[in-house]
C-alpha cells in the first residue's frame, strides 16, 4: 500500500536525497584515496604472498609462492626479536613514558608560574614541532662519545648508541613525542568544570585526594583516546630510530618498521618486506578499529 | 553581502572555563612544583642547545660548550649545498598541503552539509584510515609507483603524502565545519548561489581558521617528510631537507658538526615560525583527543 503511494506522489520532498553534485564533489578525493590509499593495503596482501625482489632473480620474474613467507616469517627469529623491541619501544617510551610525563607536565603547568609554565611548554613543544631527523640529529649528538648525555653522566668516553642502544631510543623518542600528550591532557584538564574542584575543596578535600578522586577519573575517557593515539603514533615510527641507529648495533633497535625497511630495500626482499608490513598494518588496522569504537559517539 | 561578515566564525577555542584555583605559590607545593617544571625544562633544553651553540662554534665538536663565534657555518653550508634542499622541502609541503587540504575541503564539506548514504560509516572509516600506518604501505606504493614509472619525481611522491595525510584532514575538517552554522549557506541558495559558489565564497571565509589549522598540520607533517621521500624518489637533485640531512650524519667518515647543525637549524626554523603563528587555533586543535568523543 504504502509503496503505491510513493509512486503516485513522486519522492517525498521532506526527506533529505543524495544529490548528484554531491557525488561529482567527492568523486575527486573518494578516487584518490582509492588509488593512493585503499590500493596499497590492497597490493600489499598480494605482494606479501610472492617472491618479489627490489633487485636480483626475482626483481622482473616472480609469482605467488603462497604461504611460503609466512612459513619464512614463523622461522625468522629477527622478527620476532623485532616485534619484542616494538613492544618495548611502544609501551615503554610511548604508553608508558610519554603519556605519564605528559599528564604530569600537564598538570604541574595548571600550578607553576606563568613564565616557567611559558618556558617549559614552548621547550617540549619545540622537541616535537622540529623535523624528526632534526630531533635525530640532536640525539645522536647528545649521545655520542664526548657529547652532552658523557658530560652528565661523567662517563665522557662512552656513546650511549652502543652502550645501551634500545634505551637512548626510547628516551630520545619521549623527549620527541611527549609533546603531543601533554597538548591532550592540558585541553582536557581545561575542560574539567571548576566547581567540582571547589566542591571538593570547601568539604575539605586534601590536594592529592581531589587529584586521585576527582581530576584523574575525569581524565580517564581522555586518558584511553591518548594511550591508543600514542600507540599508534609510535607503532609506525621510523626516521628517528633509523636515522639514529638503523636498527642496530646488531640488531639491537629493529623495531618492525626498521625491519621492513631494511628487508625490502637493503636486501631487497620485496615480497617478504611487504609480509612483515601485512603483520603491522593488522596490528595497527585492530588499534585503529579500538580508537574508532571508543570514539564512536562522534561521527 | 556584507552581512556574512558580522557573524564571527567559530574557533577552536576550548570550551570550558580555566581552572583557577588559588594556591600562594610561595607554598612548600609551589615550590616543588615550580622546581620540577624547571628542571624537566632544562631536560628538554639541553639536546637542543647544543644545536644552537654548535651552529655559531668555529670549531664545533659533539662536546657542548660556549662557542667561539662565528658564522660561517650558515654561510658554508649554504654555499656547498646551495638551497636546492630547501626548495625541494618547501615543493613536496606545498604541493602536499595544496592537494591535501583542497581534497579535504572537497569531502569535508559534502559530508558535514549533504545527504550522503552510509555517512556515518564513510566517517568511521576516513577515522579508521587516519590511525593506520602509512608507512607501513611503502613496498606496496613502491611497487605501485615503480610499475606505472612514477619513481624519482618530486610531484608523484607529494601525491602520494597527500593521500596519506588527507584521511586525518577530512576528519579534522569535517568536525570544524559541522561547528559552522547552516543557515548563512541555506541563505545563499535562497539568493540562487550554485555550489561552487556558496563553497567559495560563504563556506571558505567562515571555515578559514579550520582550512589554516589543517594546511599548517599538512605542511609541517610533509616538511618533515623523510622516509617517503627517501624510498619514492633516489634523484639526487630532489633530495629534500630531511634526506639532506641524514646522508650528512650517514656519510660516517668527517661530519662537519658545525656545518650541520646551522642546517638543521635553518631547515627547523619554517615549521616553528609556522606553528607559532597558528599556535593558538591549533592549542584548540588539540581539543582533539577529547573532541572526537564528542
Amino acid at each position: 500500500m504504502g509503496s503505491d503511494t510513493r509512486f503516485q506522489l513522486g519522492h517525498r520532498q521532506d526527506k533529505p536525497r543524495f544529490e548528484l553534485s554531491s557525488a561529482a564533489l567527492l568523486a575527486l578525493p573518494g578516487g584518490f584515496l582509492f588509488f593512493l590509499f585503499v590500493g596499497p593495503i590492497v597490493y600489499a596482501l598480494f605482494l606479501g604472498f610472492t617472491n618479489l625482489q627490489l633487485i636480483g632473480p626475482h626483481a622482473q620474474r616472480w609469482w605467488f609462492t603462497g604461504l611460503a613467507n609466512p612459513t619464512r616469517l614463523m622461522h625468522d627469529t629477527v622478527f620476532f626479536t623485532s616485534v619484542k623491541l616494538t613492544l618495548i619501544f611502544v609501551v615503554g617510551s610511548g604508553m608508558v613514558g610519554q603519556t605519564l610525563v605528559g599528564l604530569a607536565l600537564a598538570l604541574l603547568m595548571r600550578r607553576s608560574l606563568m613564565p616557567i609554565r611559558l618556558s617549559v611548554g614552548v621547550l617540549v613543544v619545540a622537541a616535537w614541532v622540529i623535523p624528526e631527523v632534526t630531533a635525530a640529529f640532536v640525539w645522536y649528538a647528545f649521545s655520542q662519545a664526548g657529547g652532552t648525555l658523557g658530560i652528565l653522566t661523567r662517563s665522557p668516553h662512552t656513546n650511549f648508541l652502543f652502550s645501551a642502544p634500545m634505551t637512548t631510543v626510547s628516551v630520545a623518542n619521549l623527549w620527541r613525542g611527549t609533546a603531543f600528550s601533554m597538548l591532550v591532557f592540558s585541553a582536557a584538564l581545561r575542560n574539567i568544570p571548576s566547581e567540582v574542584l571547589e566542591a571538593a575543596d570547601v568539604e575539605g578535600a586534601s590536594r592529592f585526594r581531589r587529584l586521585w578522586s576527582i581530576t584523574l577519573p575525569l581524565l580517564g575517557p581522555t586518558l584511553v583516546t591518548n594511550l591508543l593515539l600514542v600507540t599508534i603514533l609510535n607503532l609506525s615510527d621510523f626516521t628517528l630510530i633509523y636515522t639514529l641507529t638503523q636498527g642496530g648495533p646488531g640488531n639491537s633497535t629493529m623495531t618492525l618498521p626498521v625491519y621492513i625497511y631494511q628487508e625490502a630495500f637493503n636486501y631487497y626482499e620485496l615480497g617478504y618486506g611487504t609480509t612483515i608490513s601485512l603483520v603491522l598494518i593488522l596490528i595497527g588496522a585492530a588499534l585503529s578499529l579500538l580508537f574508532v569504537r571508543t570514539s564512536r559517539s562522534a561521527a | 553581502m556584507r552581512f556574512l561578515n558580522r557573524k564571527a566564525p567559530p574557533t577552536l577555542q576550548p570550551t570550558g572555563p580555566l581552572i583557577v584555583v588559588d594556591y600562594p605559590r610561595l607554598s612548600p607545593t609551589g615550590i616543588a612544583t615550580n622546581t620540577t617544571l624547571v628542571i624537566v625544562g632544562v631536560a628538554f633544553a639541553l639536546p637542543l642547545l647544543w644545536l644552537v651553540l654548535a651552529a655559531v662554534d668555529k670549531n664545533a665538536d659533539w662536546s657542548i660548550r660556549l662557542p667561539n663565534l662565528t658564522i660561517e657555518n650558515f654561510r658554508a653550508v649554504l654555499t656547498a649545498h646551495g638551497l636546492q634542499p630547501f626548495v625541494n622541502s618547501l615543493y613536496l609541503a606545498l604541493v602536499t598541503t595544496v592537494v591535501a587540504t583542497g581534497l579535504a575541503l572537497l569531502s569535508a564539506y559534502t559530508l558535514s552539509r549533504r545527504h550522503v548514504p552510509g555517512k556515518r560509516t564513510v566517517m568511521l572509516l576516513v577515522l579508521f584510515a587516519s590511525g593506520l600506518p602509512v608507512t607501513m604501505m611503502l613496498v606496496p606504493i613502491y611497487q605501485i609507483y615503480a610499475t606505472l614509472h612514477w619513481l624519482d619525481s618530486r610531484f608523484t611522491t607529494s601525491l602520494f603524502l597527500a593521500a596519506s595525510a588527507l584521511p586525518f584532514a577530512i576528519w579534522l575538517l569535517k568536525n570544524y565545519i559541522d561547528a559552522v552554522p547552516m543557515e548563512l549557506e541555506e541563505a545563499a541558495g535562497i539568493e540562487g548561489a550554485g555550489t561552487l559558489r556558496v563553497l567559495l565564497h560563504v563556506v571558505l571565509p567562515l571555515v578559514l581558521p579550520g582550512l589554516a589549522v589543517a594546511a599548517v598540520f599538512n605542511f609541517i607533517s610533509a616538511w618533515g617528510a623523510f622516509v617517503v621521500p627517501l624510498v619514492l624518489d633516489a634523484n639526487p637533485d630532489d633530495q629534500p631537507g630531511t634526506v639532506a640531512i641524514y646522508q650528512f650524519l650517514g656519510s660516517h667518515g668527517y661530519i662537519q658538526f658545525g656545518q650541520l647543525a646551522a642546517f638543521s637549524l635553518l631547515f627547523s626554523l619554517p615549521v616553528v615560525v609556522l606553528y607559532l603563528l597558528i599556535a593558538r587555533i591549533f592549542r584548540g586543535g588539540f581539543a582533539f583527543g577529547g573532541g572526537v568523543r564528542g
